[in-house]
Protein backbone atom coordinates (compact mmCIF):
# COMPACT_ATOMS: atom_id res chain seq x y z
CA UNK A 1 0.00 0.00 0.00
CA UNK A 2 1.04 3.39 -0.83
CA UNK A 3 2.82 5.56 2.12
CA UNK A 4 1.71 9.29 1.78
CA UNK A 5 4.08 11.41 4.02
CA UNK A 6 3.11 14.38 6.40
CA UNK A 7 5.09 16.39 8.46
CA UNK A 8 5.18 17.40 12.20
CA UNK A 9 2.07 19.39 13.54
CA UNK A 10 -0.64 18.29 11.22
CA UNK A 11 -3.59 20.10 12.54
CA UNK A 12 -7.41 19.37 11.94
CA UNK A 13 -7.51 22.73 10.32
CA UNK A 14 -5.11 20.67 7.27
CA UNK A 15 -7.23 17.76 7.34
CA UNK A 16 -10.84 19.09 7.37
CA UNK A 17 -10.92 23.21 7.09
CA UNK A 18 -14.02 24.08 9.05
CA UNK A 19 -15.45 25.74 6.31
CA UNK A 20 -16.09 22.33 4.64
CA UNK A 21 -17.18 20.15 7.56
CA UNK A 22 -21.06 21.64 7.93
CA UNK A 23 -22.16 17.77 7.13
CA UNK A 24 -22.04 14.40 8.32
CA UNK A 25 -21.88 12.57 5.16
CA UNK A 26 -18.84 10.34 5.16
CA UNK A 27 -18.56 9.97 1.49
CA UNK A 28 -18.20 14.01 1.41
CA UNK A 29 -15.80 14.03 4.28
CA UNK A 30 -13.56 11.78 2.78
CA UNK A 31 -13.66 13.77 -0.63
CA UNK A 32 -12.24 16.39 1.35
CA UNK A 33 -9.60 15.42 3.05
CA UNK A 34 -6.53 17.20 3.00
CA UNK A 35 -8.44 19.62 0.35
CA UNK A 36 -6.28 22.48 0.71
CA UNK A 37 -3.44 21.29 2.76
CA UNK A 38 -2.45 18.51 -0.30
CA UNK A 39 -5.47 19.20 -2.80
CA UNK A 40 -4.38 15.91 -4.76
CA UNK A 41 -4.63 13.08 -1.88
CA UNK A 42 -8.42 12.77 -2.00
CA UNK A 43 -8.35 12.04 -5.66
CA UNK A 44 -5.58 9.83 -5.54
CA UNK A 45 -5.81 7.63 -2.59
CA UNK A 46 -6.48 4.36 -3.13
CA UNK A 47 -8.34 2.12 -0.55
CA UNK A 48 -5.59 0.70 2.00
CA UNK A 49 -3.31 3.31 1.70
CA UNK A 50 -1.32 4.45 4.63
CA UNK A 51 -0.52 7.75 6.04
CA UNK A 52 2.77 8.82 7.46
CA UNK A 53 3.37 11.47 9.82
CA UNK A 54 5.84 13.27 11.97
CA UNK A 55 4.92 14.56 15.66
CA UNK A 56 1.43 15.55 16.94
CA UNK A 57 -0.35 14.37 14.20
CA UNK A 58 -4.00 15.71 14.34
CA UNK A 59 -4.09 18.82 16.84
CA UNK A 60 -6.20 21.51 17.07
CA UNK A 61 -9.90 21.37 16.93
CA UNK A 62 -12.08 18.17 18.56
CA UNK A 63 -13.58 17.73 15.16
CA UNK A 64 -14.04 13.89 14.40
CA UNK A 65 -14.64 14.67 11.10
CA UNK A 66 -11.01 14.73 10.78
CA UNK A 67 -10.20 11.10 11.19
CA UNK A 68 -13.79 10.42 9.48
CA UNK A 69 -12.77 11.58 6.59
CA UNK A 70 -9.13 10.36 6.46
CA UNK A 71 -10.89 7.00 7.08
CA UNK A 72 -13.65 7.34 4.41
CA UNK A 73 -11.03 8.47 1.92
CA UNK A 74 -9.84 4.54 2.05
CA UNK A 75 -6.76 4.85 4.51
CA UNK A 76 -6.14 1.52 6.73
CA UNK A 77 -3.53 3.09 9.12
CA UNK A 78 -2.02 6.34 10.24
CA UNK A 79 1.71 5.74 11.34
CA UNK A 80 3.43 8.83 13.25
CA UNK A 81 5.63 9.80 15.76
CA UNK A 82 3.00 10.82 18.48
CA UNK A 83 -0.58 11.82 17.80
CA UNK A 84 -2.68 14.82 19.73
CA UNK A 85 -4.55 13.23 22.31
CA UNK A 86 -8.66 13.96 20.72
CA UNK A 87 -7.44 12.62 17.41
CA UNK A 88 -5.86 9.99 18.96
CA UNK A 89 -9.19 8.95 20.77
CA UNK A 90 -11.33 9.85 18.30
CA UNK A 91 -9.95 7.45 15.71
CA UNK A 92 -9.60 4.35 18.24
CA UNK A 93 -12.99 5.32 18.96
CA UNK A 94 -14.62 5.23 15.34
CA UNK A 95 -11.72 2.05 14.36
CA UNK A 96 -9.26 4.10 12.59
CA UNK A 97 -5.90 2.01 13.31
CA UNK A 98 -3.33 4.55 14.53
CA UNK A 99 0.27 3.31 15.00
CA UNK A 100 3.37 4.89 17.45
CA UNK A 101 6.84 4.67 15.96
CA UNK A 102 9.52 6.30 16.33
CA UNK A 103 11.53 5.46 13.79
CA UNK A 104 8.59 6.74 11.04
CA UNK A 105 10.99 9.03 9.22
CA UNK A 106 12.83 6.39 7.02
CA UNK A 107 10.08 5.99 4.82
CA UNK A 108 9.30 8.34 2.44
CA UNK A 109 6.27 9.19 0.71
CA UNK A 110 5.44 6.80 -2.41
CA UNK A 111 6.88 3.75 -0.50
CA UNK A 112 4.82 0.83 -0.96
CA UNK A 113 4.33 -0.53 3.02
CA UNK A 114 2.72 -3.33 4.77
CA UNK A 115 1.77 -3.14 8.17
CA UNK A 116 0.91 -6.69 10.24
CA UNK A 117 -1.35 -5.18 12.94
CA UNK A 118 -0.53 -8.36 15.03
CA UNK A 119 2.83 -7.92 15.24
CA UNK A 120 3.14 -3.77 14.98
CA UNK A 121 5.78 -4.55 12.11
CA UNK A 122 5.71 -2.27 9.75
CA UNK A 123 7.50 -3.67 6.64
CA UNK A 124 8.76 -0.84 3.77
CA UNK A 125 9.36 -3.06 0.61
CA UNK A 126 10.14 -0.31 -1.74
CA UNK A 127 13.35 -0.08 1.14
CA UNK A 128 13.09 -3.36 2.30
CA UNK A 129 13.01 -2.61 5.93
CA UNK A 130 10.70 -3.44 8.76
CA UNK A 131 10.29 -0.78 11.66
CA UNK A 132 8.21 -1.76 14.83
CA UNK A 133 5.35 -0.27 16.16
CA UNK A 134 5.01 0.99 20.20
CA UNK A 135 2.29 -1.88 21.24
CA UNK A 136 -1.08 -0.46 22.35
CA UNK A 137 -1.95 0.72 26.18
CA UNK A 138 -4.01 -2.22 27.28
CA UNK A 139 -6.95 -0.55 27.69
CA UNK A 140 -7.00 1.27 24.54
CA UNK A 141 -6.20 -2.64 22.82
CA UNK A 142 -9.21 -3.78 24.37
CA UNK A 143 -11.61 -1.11 22.67
CA UNK A 144 -9.98 -1.43 19.02
CA UNK A 145 -10.13 -5.63 20.16
CA UNK A 146 -13.80 -4.58 20.33
CA UNK A 147 -14.18 -2.61 17.09
CA UNK A 148 -14.59 0.90 18.65
CA UNK A 149 -15.99 2.47 21.68
CA UNK A 150 -19.48 1.45 20.70
CA UNK A 151 -19.24 -2.21 20.83
CA UNK A 152 -16.76 -2.06 23.90
CA UNK A 153 -19.07 -0.13 25.71
CA UNK A 154 -21.98 -2.13 24.99
CA UNK A 155 -19.33 -5.49 25.80
CA UNK A 156 -18.21 -3.92 29.12
CA UNK A 157 -21.63 -3.37 30.28
CA UNK A 158 -22.17 -0.01 30.34
CA UNK A 159 -25.11 0.13 27.64
CA UNK B 1 2.96 10.73 48.49
CA UNK B 2 0.63 13.87 48.07
CA UNK B 3 -2.03 14.30 45.15
CA UNK B 4 -2.50 16.47 42.11
CA UNK B 5 -5.63 18.73 42.03
CA UNK B 6 -6.46 16.77 38.37
CA UNK B 7 -5.87 13.90 40.47
CA UNK B 8 -7.93 14.46 43.31
CA UNK B 9 -10.80 15.45 40.90
CA UNK B 10 -10.76 12.15 38.73
CA UNK B 11 -10.10 9.98 42.38
CA UNK B 12 -13.62 11.59 43.66
CA UNK B 13 -15.19 11.19 40.16
CA UNK B 14 -14.53 7.51 39.68
CA UNK B 15 -15.13 6.80 43.31
CA UNK B 16 -11.80 5.88 44.54
CA UNK B 17 -9.75 7.19 47.30
CA UNK B 18 -6.71 7.62 45.19
CA UNK B 19 -5.45 7.59 41.69
CA UNK B 20 -2.38 8.64 40.25
CA UNK B 21 -1.02 9.19 36.70
CA UNK B 22 -1.52 6.53 34.41
CA UNK B 23 -4.52 5.35 36.05
CA UNK B 24 -7.28 4.46 33.86
CA UNK B 25 -10.64 5.65 35.12
CA UNK B 26 -14.40 5.65 34.56
CA UNK B 27 -15.11 8.77 35.85
CA UNK B 28 -18.90 10.01 36.62
CA UNK B 29 -19.38 13.54 34.63
CA UNK B 30 -21.14 16.67 35.90
CA UNK B 31 -21.55 18.48 32.16
CA UNK B 32 -21.78 17.05 28.78
CA UNK B 33 -21.63 19.39 26.40
CA UNK B 34 -21.63 19.73 22.31
CA UNK B 35 -22.19 22.01 19.70
CA UNK B 36 -23.90 22.81 16.86
CA UNK B 37 -20.57 21.81 14.82
CA UNK B 38 -19.73 18.74 16.71
CA UNK B 39 -23.42 17.70 17.90
CA UNK B 40 -24.42 16.58 14.84
CA UNK B 41 -21.81 13.57 14.54
CA UNK B 42 -22.84 13.04 18.35
CA UNK B 43 -25.91 12.45 17.64
CA UNK B 44 -25.76 9.83 14.88
CA UNK B 45 -23.68 8.26 17.43
CA UNK B 46 -25.72 8.32 19.92
CA UNK B 47 -27.99 6.78 18.85
CA UNK B 48 -25.91 4.10 17.83
CA UNK B 49 -25.75 2.79 21.54
CA UNK B 50 -28.79 4.18 23.54
CA UNK B 51 -32.36 5.95 23.14
CA UNK B 52 -32.49 8.33 26.14
CA UNK B 53 -29.79 10.34 27.55
CA UNK B 54 -28.90 9.49 30.91
CA UNK B 55 -30.07 13.05 32.77
CA UNK B 56 -31.21 15.30 30.49
CA UNK B 57 -30.20 17.90 32.62
CA UNK B 58 -26.63 17.59 32.68
CA UNK B 59 -26.77 18.00 29.04
CA UNK B 60 -26.39 21.06 27.48
CA UNK B 61 -26.26 22.28 23.72
CA UNK B 62 -25.20 25.89 22.24
CA UNK B 63 -25.60 26.81 19.13
CA UNK B 64 -22.20 29.07 18.65
CA UNK B 65 -19.84 27.89 15.17
CA UNK B 66 -22.11 29.17 13.17
CA UNK B 67 -25.32 30.61 14.14
CA UNK B 68 -27.56 32.09 13.03
CA UNK B 69 -26.98 29.58 10.07
CA UNK B 70 -25.07 31.42 7.17
CA UNK B 71 -26.16 28.06 4.44
CA UNK B 72 -28.52 25.71 3.54
CA UNK B 73 -26.19 23.04 5.11
CA UNK B 74 -25.84 24.98 8.32
CA UNK B 75 -29.58 25.39 8.97
CA UNK B 76 -29.96 21.70 7.86
CA UNK B 77 -27.40 20.55 10.52
CA UNK B 78 -29.24 23.26 13.04
CA UNK B 79 -32.63 21.59 12.05
CA UNK B 80 -31.51 17.88 13.16
CA UNK B 81 -30.37 19.05 16.64
CA UNK B 82 -32.83 20.88 17.35
CA UNK B 83 -34.80 17.84 16.73
CA UNK B 84 -32.65 15.84 19.14
CA UNK B 85 -33.32 18.47 21.77
CA UNK B 86 -37.08 18.49 21.53
CA UNK B 87 -37.17 14.77 21.42
CA UNK B 88 -34.70 14.09 24.33
CA UNK B 89 -36.39 17.17 26.14
CA UNK B 90 -33.14 18.53 26.67
CA UNK B 91 -33.96 22.02 29.34
CA UNK B 92 -30.09 23.48 28.35
CA UNK B 93 -30.07 24.24 24.81
CA UNK B 94 -28.74 27.78 23.99
CA UNK B 95 -27.92 30.49 20.71
CA UNK B 96 -26.26 33.39 22.70
CA UNK B 97 -22.91 32.65 23.10
CA UNK B 98 -19.64 30.85 23.01
CA UNK B 99 -19.99 26.92 24.32
CA UNK B 100 -17.16 27.69 27.15
CA UNK B 101 -18.55 31.02 28.15
CA UNK B 102 -22.07 29.55 28.91
CA UNK B 103 -20.56 26.89 30.63
CA UNK B 104 -19.05 29.03 32.98
CA UNK B 105 -21.99 31.60 33.72
CA UNK B 106 -24.51 28.89 33.84
CA UNK B 107 -23.32 25.50 35.07
CA UNK B 108 -19.30 25.08 36.15
CA UNK B 109 -19.09 24.43 39.38
CA UNK B 110 -15.23 23.63 41.24
CA UNK B 111 -14.58 19.83 41.47
CA UNK B 112 -16.89 19.08 38.15
CA UNK B 113 -16.45 16.64 35.63
CA UNK B 114 -16.72 18.43 32.38
CA UNK B 115 -16.56 17.13 29.00
CA UNK B 116 -17.24 18.72 25.55
CA UNK B 117 -17.05 18.09 22.07
CA UNK B 118 -14.97 21.20 21.82
CA UNK B 119 -11.07 21.26 21.88
CA UNK B 120 -10.69 24.00 23.95
CA UNK B 121 -13.53 23.27 27.02
CA UNK B 122 -10.14 22.93 28.88
CA UNK B 123 -10.86 26.75 29.73
CA UNK B 124 -13.56 25.75 32.33
CA UNK B 125 -10.68 24.26 33.95
CA UNK B 126 -9.65 27.92 35.35
CA UNK B 127 -12.62 27.38 37.96
CA UNK B 128 -11.04 24.34 39.86
CA UNK B 129 -13.11 21.93 37.58
CA UNK B 130 -11.75 18.93 35.58
CA UNK B 131 -12.79 19.82 32.35
CA UNK B 132 -11.79 18.61 28.26
CA UNK B 133 -12.30 18.31 24.97
CA UNK B 134 -13.32 15.16 23.45
CA UNK B 135 -14.61 14.05 20.00
CA UNK B 136 -18.56 13.33 19.01
CA UNK B 137 -18.37 9.61 19.22
CA UNK B 138 -16.71 10.08 23.36
CA UNK B 139 -19.69 12.88 24.00
CA UNK B 140 -22.15 10.36 22.80
CA UNK B 141 -20.76 7.71 25.13
CA UNK B 142 -20.80 10.08 27.71
CA UNK B 143 -24.61 11.09 27.21
CA UNK B 144 -25.79 7.84 27.17
CA UNK B 145 -23.91 6.72 29.97
CA UNK B 146 -22.77 9.43 32.37
CA UNK B 147 -19.68 8.67 32.29
CA UNK B 148 -16.25 8.73 30.49
CA UNK B 149 -13.20 6.78 30.78
CA UNK B 150 -9.59 8.64 31.35
CA UNK B 151 -6.00 7.93 31.73
CA UNK B 152 -4.85 10.02 34.77
CA UNK B 153 -2.79 12.48 33.47
CA UNK B 154 1.03 13.31 34.65
CA UNK B 155 0.80 17.36 35.81
CA UNK B 156 2.64 20.14 34.69
CA UNK B 157 3.19 23.46 36.94
CA UNK B 158 3.57 26.28 35.82
CA UNK B 159 4.26 28.62 38.44
CA UNK B 160 3.14 32.58 37.40
CA UNK B 161 5.08 35.13 39.51
CA UNK B 162 5.17 38.65 39.87
CA UNK B 163 2.72 41.32 38.17
CA UNK B 164 2.43 42.33 34.52
CA UNK B 165 3.81 45.41 33.28
CA UNK B 166 1.10 47.52 31.79
CA UNK B 167 -0.28 46.98 28.11
CA UNK B 168 0.86 43.00 29.04
CA UNK B 169 -2.08 40.69 30.07
CA UNK B 170 -3.50 36.97 30.22
CA UNK B 171 -3.22 36.68 26.84
CA UNK B 172 0.67 38.09 26.19
CA UNK B 173 1.97 35.47 28.90
CA UNK B 174 -0.01 32.32 28.12
CA UNK B 175 1.03 33.34 24.60
CA UNK B 176 4.56 32.99 25.50
CA UNK B 177 4.28 29.89 27.45
CA UNK B 178 3.01 28.21 24.15
CA UNK B 179 6.05 29.54 22.54
CA UNK B 180 8.01 28.42 24.91
CA UNK B 181 6.60 24.87 25.54
CA UNK B 182 5.77 24.29 22.13
CA UNK B 183 2.27 22.50 20.61
CA UNK B 184 3.06 19.04 22.05
CA UNK B 185 5.02 20.13 24.76
CA UNK B 186 1.75 19.07 27.56
CA UNK B 187 0.92 16.61 24.95
CA UNK B 188 -1.92 14.78 27.50
CA UNK B 189 -0.98 16.21 30.48
CA UNK B 190 -2.64 18.08 32.90
CA UNK B 191 -1.41 22.07 32.78
CA UNK B 192 -1.64 23.47 36.12
CA UNK B 193 -1.19 27.22 36.50
CA UNK B 194 -0.83 28.18 40.20
CA UNK B 195 1.75 31.49 42.01
CA UNK B 196 0.95 35.05 42.83
CA UNK B 197 0.17 36.15 39.22
CA UNK B 198 -2.59 33.50 39.23
CA UNK B 199 -4.11 34.44 42.50
CA UNK B 200 -4.45 38.02 41.79
CA UNK B 201 -5.37 37.40 38.37
CA UNK B 202 -9.26 38.16 37.35
CA UNK B 203 -11.00 35.26 36.67
CA UNK B 204 -11.56 36.56 33.19
CA UNK B 205 -7.73 36.36 32.79
CA UNK B 206 -7.47 32.96 34.33
CA UNK B 207 -9.74 31.36 31.97
CA UNK B 208 -8.08 33.22 29.04
CA UNK B 209 -5.09 30.99 30.68
CA UNK B 210 -6.56 27.78 30.72
CA UNK B 211 -7.99 28.45 27.21
CA UNK B 212 -4.93 27.86 25.25
CA UNK B 213 -3.54 24.80 27.09
CA UNK B 214 -4.73 22.79 24.30
CA UNK B 215 -2.47 24.70 21.93
CA UNK B 216 0.33 22.79 24.21
CA UNK B 217 -1.25 19.69 23.51
CA UNK B 218 -2.70 19.33 27.33
CA UNK B 219 -5.74 17.26 28.14
CA UNK B 220 -6.83 19.99 31.02
CA UNK B 221 -5.77 23.72 31.88
CA UNK B 222 -6.73 23.58 36.12
CA UNK B 223 -6.24 26.46 38.10
CA UNK B 224 -7.64 26.21 42.33
CA UNK B 225 -10.48 27.23 43.17
CA UNK B 226 -10.54 30.33 45.67
CA UNK B 227 -12.78 32.45 47.33
CA UNK B 228 -12.59 34.93 43.54
CA UNK B 229 -14.08 31.97 41.88
CA UNK B 230 -16.70 30.77 44.19
CA UNK B 231 -17.75 34.55 44.43
CA UNK B 232 -17.70 35.02 40.67
CA UNK B 233 -19.85 31.85 40.34
CA UNK B 234 -22.01 32.10 43.23
CA UNK B 235 -22.11 28.45 43.00
CA UNK B 236 -19.70 26.52 46.05
CA UNK B 237 -19.11 23.31 44.67
CA UNK B 238 -16.18 20.99 45.83
CA UNK B 239 -12.60 22.74 46.23
CA UNK B 240 -9.94 20.47 45.89
CA UNK B 241 -6.17 21.52 46.18
CA UNK B 242 -2.80 20.34 45.30
CA UNK B 243 -0.81 18.27 47.81
CA UNK B 244 2.34 20.36 48.62
CA UNK B 245 4.19 16.90 47.89
CA UNK B 246 1.98 16.47 44.88
CA UNK B 247 4.23 14.72 42.01
CA UNK B 248 4.64 17.28 38.87
CA UNK B 249 6.29 15.87 35.95
CA UNK B 250 8.15 19.13 35.15
CA UNK B 251 7.49 22.37 36.49
CA UNK B 252 8.19 25.73 34.67
CA UNK B 253 9.14 29.29 36.90
CA UNK B 254 8.19 32.49 34.94
CA UNK B 255 8.72 36.26 36.00
CA UNK B 256 5.26 37.49 34.28
CA UNK B 257 7.06 41.18 34.96
CA UNK B 258 9.85 40.40 32.32
CA UNK B 259 7.34 39.27 29.33
CA UNK B 260 6.28 42.06 26.59
CA UNK B 261 3.35 42.10 24.69
CA UNK B 262 3.19 38.79 23.06
CA UNK B 263 1.71 37.87 19.48
CA UNK B 264 1.80 34.34 17.62
CA UNK B 265 2.75 34.31 13.69
CA UNK B 266 0.92 32.66 11.13
CA UNK B 267 0.59 29.58 10.72
CA UNK B 268 1.01 27.80 13.55
CA UNK B 269 -0.11 29.07 17.17
CA UNK B 270 3.36 28.32 18.67
CA UNK B 271 4.81 30.44 16.09
CA UNK B 272 5.50 33.75 18.88
CA UNK B 273 7.37 36.51 19.06
CA UNK B 274 7.52 39.86 20.75
CA UNK B 275 5.00 42.63 19.55
CA UNK B 276 7.50 45.13 18.51
CA UNK B 277 9.49 42.40 16.09
CA UNK B 278 6.10 42.02 13.58
CA UNK B 279 5.38 46.15 14.41
CA UNK B 280 4.47 47.57 10.96
CA UNK B 281 2.73 44.48 8.86
CA UNK B 282 -0.49 45.85 7.55
CA UNK B 283 -3.71 44.52 8.37
CA UNK B 284 -6.82 44.04 6.80
CA UNK B 285 -9.09 42.75 9.70
CA UNK B 286 -8.76 43.01 13.64
CA UNK B 287 -10.94 40.59 15.36
CA UNK B 288 -11.86 40.62 19.19
CA UNK B 289 -13.74 38.14 20.77
CA UNK B 290 -14.28 34.16 20.94
CA UNK B 291 -13.45 32.13 24.08
CA UNK B 292 -10.38 33.04 24.86
CA UNK B 293 -10.70 36.64 24.61
CA UNK B 294 -14.48 37.75 24.50
CA UNK B 295 -15.16 38.53 27.94
CA UNK B 296 -15.86 41.37 29.43
CA UNK B 297 -12.71 42.45 30.56
CA UNK B 298 -11.49 41.88 27.05
CA UNK B 299 -14.21 44.28 25.75
CA UNK B 300 -13.60 47.20 28.18
CA UNK B 301 -9.59 46.95 27.39
CA UNK B 302 -10.38 47.32 23.64
CA UNK B 303 -13.29 50.08 24.17
CA UNK B 304 -10.63 52.57 26.02
CA UNK B 305 -8.08 52.19 23.03
CA UNK B 306 -10.40 53.12 20.90
CA UNK B 307 -12.58 55.23 22.61
CA UNK B 308 -12.77 59.09 20.64
CA UNK B 309 -11.15 57.70 17.56
CA UNK B 310 -11.61 56.39 14.35
CA UNK B 311 -9.91 52.68 12.96
CA UNK B 312 -7.84 53.10 9.55
CA UNK B 313 -9.25 53.48 6.57
CA UNK B 314 -9.73 49.60 4.63
CA UNK B 315 -9.49 47.84 8.38
CA UNK B 316 -12.58 46.18 9.45
CA UNK B 317 -12.77 45.87 12.86
CA UNK B 318 -15.04 42.88 14.22
CA UNK B 319 -16.27 42.33 17.63
CA UNK B 320 -17.93 39.47 19.19
CA UNK B 321 -19.25 39.31 23.14
CA UNK B 322 -18.94 35.73 24.26
CA UNK B 323 -22.07 35.46 25.28
CA UNK B 324 -25.14 37.57 25.45
CA UNK B 325 -24.83 39.00 29.77
CA UNK B 326 -21.17 40.15 28.53
CA UNK B 327 -23.11 41.49 25.48
CA UNK B 328 -25.46 43.64 27.83
CA UNK B 329 -22.88 44.55 30.28
CA UNK B 330 -20.63 45.93 27.35
CA UNK B 331 -23.85 47.70 25.93
CA UNK B 332 -24.45 49.24 29.19
CA UNK B 333 -21.35 50.50 30.56
CA UNK B 334 -20.88 52.28 27.09
CA UNK B 335 -18.17 50.16 25.28
CA UNK B 336 -19.79 48.73 22.34
CA UNK B 337 -20.78 52.26 21.34
CA UNK B 338 -17.60 53.59 21.73
CA UNK B 339 -16.61 50.24 19.38
CA UNK B 340 -19.08 51.04 16.98
CA UNK B 341 -18.29 55.06 16.77
CA UNK B 342 -14.69 54.06 16.44
CA UNK B 343 -15.93 52.30 12.93
CA UNK B 344 -15.79 48.51 14.50
CA UNK B 345 -18.65 45.86 13.51
CA UNK B 346 -20.43 44.32 16.82
CA UNK B 347 -21.70 40.62 15.64
CA UNK B 348 -23.81 38.37 17.89
CA UNK B 349 -22.77 36.59 20.72
CA UNK B 350 -21.07 32.90 19.41
CA UNK B 351 -17.46 32.36 17.94
CA UNK B 352 -18.03 34.54 15.16
CA UNK B 353 -15.59 34.35 12.12
CA UNK B 354 -12.96 32.62 14.00
CA UNK B 355 -13.66 29.27 12.31
CA UNK B 356 -13.92 30.81 9.21
CA UNK B 357 -18.12 30.07 8.69
CA UNK B 358 -19.34 33.39 8.80
CA UNK B 359 -18.99 37.17 10.21
CA UNK B 360 -15.34 37.79 8.57
CA UNK B 361 -14.20 35.39 6.14
CA UNK B 362 -10.94 35.78 4.66
CA UNK B 363 -10.05 36.61 0.95
CA UNK B 364 -6.20 35.46 -0.32
CA UNK B 365 -3.44 37.38 1.07
CA UNK B 366 -5.53 39.35 3.22
CA UNK B 367 -3.92 39.55 6.96
CA UNK B 368 -6.06 39.67 10.32
CA UNK B 369 -4.86 39.96 13.84
CA UNK B 370 -7.20 38.21 16.21
CA UNK B 371 -7.67 37.43 19.79
CA UNK B 372 -8.31 33.78 19.40
CA UNK B 373 -6.49 30.91 19.80
CA UNK B 374 -5.96 29.48 16.64
CA UNK B 375 -3.76 30.22 13.99
CA UNK B 376 -3.64 27.39 11.56
CA UNK B 377 -3.96 28.08 7.58
CA UNK B 378 -7.13 28.15 6.58
CA UNK B 379 -8.75 28.63 9.65
CA UNK B 380 -11.00 32.18 8.95
CA UNK B 381 -10.82 31.45 5.20
CA UNK B 382 -8.37 31.11 2.21
CA UNK B 383 -5.70 28.77 3.35
CA UNK B 384 -3.38 31.74 1.83
CA UNK B 385 -4.83 34.45 4.72
CA UNK B 386 -2.34 34.98 7.13
CA UNK B 387 -3.75 35.09 10.97
CA UNK B 388 -1.65 36.87 13.78
CA UNK B 389 -2.72 36.47 17.58
CA UNK B 390 -2.74 39.14 20.29
CA UNK B 391 -4.04 40.37 22.82
CA UNK B 392 -7.54 42.40 23.21
CA UNK B 393 -5.04 45.94 23.48
CA UNK B 394 -2.71 44.87 20.73
CA UNK B 395 -5.71 43.92 18.23
CA UNK B 396 -7.41 47.30 18.83
CA UNK B 397 -4.29 49.53 18.97
CA UNK B 398 -3.65 47.64 15.54
CA UNK B 399 -7.18 48.52 14.59
CA UNK B 400 -6.72 52.51 14.64
CA UNK B 401 -2.82 52.16 13.12
CA UNK B 402 -4.05 49.93 9.94
CA UNK B 403 -1.06 47.72 10.90
CA UNK B 404 0.58 45.61 13.98
CA UNK B 405 1.89 48.01 16.68
CA UNK B 406 3.02 47.31 20.26
CA UNK B 407 -0.22 48.71 22.17
CA UNK B 408 1.60 49.89 24.44
CA UNK B 409 1.99 53.40 23.38
CA UNK B 410 -2.11 53.62 22.92
CA UNK B 411 -2.86 52.89 26.59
Amino acid sequence: MRAWKFGNDINTDLITPGRYTITTDKTKLGSIAFIEHRPEFAKEVKAGDIIIAGKNFGCGSSREHAPVAIKAAGVSAVIAKSFARIFYRNAINIGLPVLICEEVDRIDDGDLVEINFETGEIHDKTKNITLKAKPLPKFIQKIVEKGGLVNFLRSEGYV
Amino acid sequence: MGLTITEKILANASHKSEVTAGDVVFADVDIVMAHDSTAPLAIEGFYEIGKKVFDPNKIVIVFDHFFPSPSVDAARLHQKVRNFVTEQKLPNFFTDGVCHQILVEKFVSPGNIIVGADSHTCTEGALGAFSTGLGSTDIAASMATGKCWFKVPESLKFNLSGSPKKGVYAKDIILNIVGQVKADGALYKAAEFTGDYVKNASVSSRLTLCNMAIEIGAKNGIIEADEKTTNFLGREGKIFKSDKDAVYEDEYELEVDKIEPQIACPPVVDNVKPVTSVEGKKIDQAYIGTCTNGRLEDIEIAARILKGKRIADNVRLIVVPASTKIYLDAFNEGCLQEIIKSGGTVCNPGCGPCVGRHEGVLAEGEVCISTQNRNFSGRMGHPKAEIYLASPATVAASALAGKIVDPRRYL
